[in-house]
């Protein structure tokens, strides 16, 4: 029960897994760019678990209600998903450029201009 | 004008200098002018050293400290003032040499030449100075990169090769031994100062000064000791005057300097002798001193075969060292005094040689003293000192190492010594012998051939005096160096 | 007072010259705002500096929140002279900028140029200032997207791909230290600094916290480029704008150097960091293999620029050899070279700008014969290139020196032999371009090629004097270097 319990947790790490794949793997620049924002994202829900608290509410103070989540790792990751937006735009200008530039986006073929060249 | 404010001068007058070569650029002739009064200024600012040091003084300016206990330093001891005389002295000579020689050959890049000359002879006042290691080391640099264009001045790709491994070999052993020798001792006794009887004792193990002495001295890489000398034969393919001063004298005597200074004030004659830490690169010094003469017979061109003689008569400055002694450490001193003198004079006559007929192989130099009197004289004389016979100055230097030896009871270093000398006579003598009396080989000798420009017979006929005149007068050369203790 | 804002005014000005830039769309006025206000900051780290060494750490709280709830802003000895090598390698070089950017970037970009500058400065000036460990995360991503920005701008269409290499590689960095952060979090409650190392030692022993620890280092690591991890700096450097190069060898590795130190000694402590983690047992290796790979790779490099990237990350690798040395010799050692490194590798990468502005290339082939077209220019190489190889009288020989001693204090020959070798091989790498560029052969073109223009060499020659003036007189930078390393690590004790 304990390992399901956390589930969030896995879905966080499988996330992540997947993502820095996609990164790894992909030779076209917007897959990279797709398989960087799974893996950013996995970061985003690992911090909302961190603040979430069984049975918490909202922190708005309401008469009867004793258990709160922690706000703090959530408004932390609204930074770090404004972040992450900003380099998502930023990488695909690049692969706009890029493509502008070699006429494709695939990291062989731009790889082989540059030999020639 | 303070002893101390004249050694400050020594050094940064020559670089200052460079700096007006370097402006006179379109100007050969005020160029070259500059070169000469540098070179006189220079002598009389050194000569101007000698009453304060005869009287027993050691004119010194600490300049900056650069770190505890390390600092630049100046200080005029009787070592390095000899070294300091004769390096500017020749220098003169030299320059006279080298107008002759740059001209009558007619090198490209010639501001660059005398720019550097002028830079080397500053780093060569610098390391004669050097008040500490630290200093030392800092002007043995400079020397170091300030001669590595003149090794690859003629821009081919054997003089590119020749100066990278002049370059690699130089700067590998100073920076892989000589740095780390200095960091330990550093570490060790918190100065690298020069001290009278030396910085080390009690605070290095004795067992491991041995170690510390071979890092010292492979470390300096000027030196030539086997088998780190491959730097001094890749030189050759410098222009002549650039071997004649550079490496017969300032580059190469500043490195076996060097190690009389470590051996005298980093280590001290006493703790070495009483630890016997010096057997060990004796018998380096006399595997070199020997093994570099039979090299120097197999070797038919003419700046090739000094090059291996240098090297061993190098091994005979360190041999004197490692003798720990002072009788020894007098002849080693005076040694680079009249070897200074006879090889500066030999490289002379080769660069002659090739100026007028462009030959450079012994092979083929047969009768050529015939139609260059002079300069076959002036080398007759030249390899007589070498072998250290009267009438000539090389005598008086071996005459002192061998009683070294004798003091130390060093009976097999004796015998070294004096094959040395045979081998000397085997390699040396034939070249001046074949050149007066030998046949001219294969087609007859062209009549065009006639002495080298002027300025070139007088400045070798001018160093050939020089060693009549050190064998004739010793006495300054003794007093300067018996000073030292 | 405006002086008790000076922490604040550090960052803000920059922060606020970016944007402003953008709104100018000028080139010369972006230009002259931005030098301005790196100025201004040089002279804001200055009076810090000066500050911290009279009466010791300065705290700051932001917007007046105190410190758990708000972020503070804290000043010692280590930060304040990082504060002053970003500053001071912005001014200069900022300096140098103008004509060679102008030379180098599309003219309709070059405003653009100067915001990211600006932002980029401001981003690594938060990063060595604040005291809050999520803050770090924001400053640095700041200053990741602006040079990320600032790479692309390049002519060379190799530049994108560059930046975009950058982008993806610095990305996951600064993620493994957000995942870091949150871990930290997670176990202590607290981003502050000093909250977090007084907490971390009464959890330090779950698994938590030293994944923590394990992420902190590789997303740090791969900002520092250190070896393993250094595969985005060669192209970065070599493909963007020269100026940009020149600003990115001097603060941006070194920012990440910094952080090193920060996490390792005052957040998780002498204790953790090497008794429980033995990370020196890693580092160590690690760095020897950098120096070792990444400047004999440099020696083959055709492309100069791409050379010296190389060996910066050799260069990196002296700095975390010191810090694994865990001594205050040893962390002296790696703080000075933060220090000199910046000086001599900026100042070879300005010297390159200014070939690239008259010969139009850096490559080996193109630099044949230079020495004498553009005497000044290669002057100032060439005692930048034996700054780099440690020769007596440099910065470079300072750093080697207290490496060595450092590494001789644990009886280390071995280790200190392998470092004077190492030196060895950047004594090659630079004698190629040496040798090239005095006994080569000079191209068709090269009566054409003029010296550089003197807007370029001042600059130029004021960081080379910087070379030799703190390689003879070391006071500032040894006693700096020394107080911040028994701060570090004193803290733990």
């Amino acid at each position: 029960m304990q390992v399901f319990g956390l589930y969030n947790y896995w879905v966080v790490i499988i996330l992540m897994m997947i993502g820095l794949y996609v990164v790894i793997a992909s030779g076209n620049l917007i897959k990279k760019i797709v398989g960087l924002n799974i893996f950013q994202t996995s970061v985003f829900i690992l911090y909302i678990s961190i603040g979430k608290l069984d049975g918490g509410t909202a922190p708005i103070l309401v008469e009867g209600v004793t258990s709160y989540s922690n706000p703090l790792p959530h408004v932390l990751i609204l930074t770090a998903i404004v972040v992450g937006v900003a380099t998502t735009a930023l990488g695909l200008a690049l692969a706009v450029r890029i493509h502008g530039a070699y006429g494709s986006i695939e990291e062989d073929e731009i790889q082989e201009q540059d030999n020639a060249s | 004008m303070s002893p101390e404010l004249t050694a400050v001068l020594a050094v940064i007058v020559p670089f200052l200098g460079s700096i007006g070569i370097g402006l006179l650029d379109q100007y050969p002739n005020p160029r070259e002018t500059v070169t000469l009064i540098l070179a006189a200024t220079l002598f009389l600012l050194v000569l101007s050293l000698i009453p304060a040091v005869t009287a027993g003084h050691h004119p010194g300016l600490r300049l900056v400290e650069v770190m505890p206990g390390v600092s630049l330093a100046l200080e005029v001891e009787p070592l390095g003032l000899l070294f300091a005389l004769i390096a500017s002295g020749l220098w003169i000579v030299t320059s006279v040499y080298s107008i002759g020689y740059m001209r009558g050959n007619h090198e490209s890049h010639q501001t660059r030449y005398y720019i550097c000359f002028a830079i080397a002879l500053s780093a060569t006042m610098g390391v004669a100075f050097a008040a500490n290691m630290f200093t030392l080391f800092v002007f043995y640099e400079v020397l170091t990169l300030s001669t590595y264009p003149l090794v690859a001045h003629k821009g081919t790709d054997e003089a590119k090769q020749g100066a990278r491994v002049y370059l690699v070999l130089l700067i590998s052993t100073s920076i892989g031994f000589l740095l780390l020798a200095m960091l330990w001792t550093w570490q060790a006794a918190g100065t690298l100062d020069f001290v009278k009887g030396g910085i080390l004792r009690d605070r290095v193990d004795p067992g491991l000064l041995p170690l510390l002495l071979a890092l010292y001295l492979f470390g300096i890489g000027k030196a030539a000791l086997m088998p780190f000398h491959r730097w001094l034969p890749s030189a050759m393919v410098a222009p002549t005057p650039v071997s004649a001063l550079l490496h017969a004298v300032a580059v190469v005597k500043a490195g076996v300097f060097t190690v009389v200074k470590v051996t005298i004030y980093i280590f001290g004659i006493e703790l070495l002798q009483d630890t016997n830490a010096s057997t060990f690169m004796m018998w380096i010094a006399a595997f070199t001193l020997l093994a570099a003469s039979l090299i120097a017979m197999t070797k038919d061109n003419l700046k090739a075969r000094l090059a291996y003689s240098t090297v061993s008569q190098l091994a005979y400055i360190t041999l004197g060292a490692m003798l720990v002694n002072t009788t020894a450490m007098i002849g080693a001193a005076m040694h680079i005094a009249t070897h200074a003198f006879g090889k500066i004079t030999l490289f002379f006559c080769a660069g002659a040689i090739y100026v007028a007929t462009h030959k450079t192989q012994i092979s083929e130099m047969n009768g050529l003293g015939r139609v260059m009197p002079f300069t076959y004289g002036a080398m007759l004389v030249g390899t007589l000192s070498i072998i250290g016979l009267p009438p000539f100055g090389g005598l008086w230097s071996k005459w002192y190492l061998a009683i070294g030896t004798l003091e130390a009871s060093q009976w097999i270093m004796l015998s070294v010594l004096l094959i040395s000398s045979l081998l000397n006579i085997a390699y040396l003598l034939p070249i001046p012998i074949y050149g007066f009396f030998g046949k001219t080989s294969g087609q007859p000798m062209a009549t065009s051939i006639k002495e080298a420009p002027l300025p070139m017979v007088f400045a070798l006929m001018f160093t050939a005096a020089g060693c009549v005149v050190l064998f004739l007068f010793p006495g300054m050369l003794y007093g300067l160096t018996a000073l030292l203790f | 007072m405006i002086s008790t804002q000076l922490p604040a005014l550090q960052v803000v000005i920059p922060l606020l010259a970016g944007p402003t830039c953008l709104l100018l769309h000028h080139s010369r006025l972006s230009w002259g705002l931005a030098t301005s206000a790196s100025w201004v900051a040089l002279f804001i780290s200055l009076a810090l500096l000066d500050q911290v060494l009279a009466t010791g750490p300065i705290s700051y709280e932001l917007g007046g929140w105190a410190a758990p709830w708000g972020i503070e802003y804290r000043i010692d000895e280590i930060n304040a002279f990082v504060l002053l090598i970003i500053s001071g390698i912005s001014a200069i070089t900022i300096s140098f900028a103008r004509a060679s950017i102008e030379h180098e970037v599309h003219n309709k970009q070059v405003y653009l140029v100067y915001t990211g500058w600006m932002l980029c400065l401001s981003g690594l000036l938060g990063i060595a200032i604040t005291g809050d460990v999520f803050n770090v995360f924001v400053f640095l991503e700041i200053s990741s997207l602006s040079s990320y920005l600032l790479i692309s701008l390049s002519r060379d269409r190799r530049a994108l791909t560059a930046a975009f290499r950058y982008l993806v590689m610095g990305t996951i960095g600064a993620t493994f230290i957000l995942i870091g952060i949150a871990l930290l979090y997670m176990m202590t409650g607290t981003l502050n600094m000093s909250d977090l190392a007084a907490r971390i030692p009464s959890v330090s022993d779950t698994r938590t916290v030293k994944i923590a620890f394990a992420f902190l280092t590789a997303g740090i690591g791969l900002k520092a480029a250190m070896f393993p991890m250094h595969f985005w700096l060669p192209n970065a450097y070599a493909y963007a704008p020269s100026a940009i190069s020149a600003l990115f060898a001097g603060t941006a590795t070194k920012v990440a150097i910094y952080l090193l130190l920060r996490f390792f000694f005052t957040i998780f402590g002498v204790e953790f960091s090497f008794e429980t983690m033995k990370l020196d047992r890693i580092l160590l290796p690690l760095a020897l293999a950098g120096i070792f790979v990444a400047s004999t790779v440099a020696i083959f490099q055709t492309d100069i620029k791409r050379m010296l990237g190389y060996s910066s990350i050799a260069q990196i690798g002296y700095m975390v050899l010191g810090v694994s040395l865990v001594s205050v010799t040893g962390v002296t050692a790696a703080i000075l070279h933060l220090f000199n490194h910046a000086l001599m590798k900026t100042a070879l990468f300005v010297a390159l700008g200014c070939v690239f502005f008259r010969v139009g290339s850096v490559t080996r082939g193109d630099l044949a014969g230079i020495g004498y077209a553009m005497p000044w220019t290669m002057g100032a190489f060439v005692l930048g290139g034996l700054s780099l190889v440690g020769i007596p009288l440099t910065v470079g020989f300072i750093s080697k020196w207290y490496l060595i001693v450092a590494a001789l204090e644990q009886q280390m020959w071995w280790l200190a032999g392998l470092v004077l070798i190492s030196s060895l091989l950047a004594l090659v790498y630079v004698w190629r371009v040496i040798e090239i560029a005095y006994f080569g052969t000079p191209g068709d073109r090269s009566t054409e090629i003029k010296e550089a223009p003197a807007t370029l060499l001042i600059p130029t020659w004021i960081l080379i004097t910087a070379n030799i003036y703190f390689g003879v007189d070391t006071s500032l930078t040894v006693g700096v270097a020394e107080r911040a390393a028994q701060a570090l690590l004193g803290n733990v004790s």
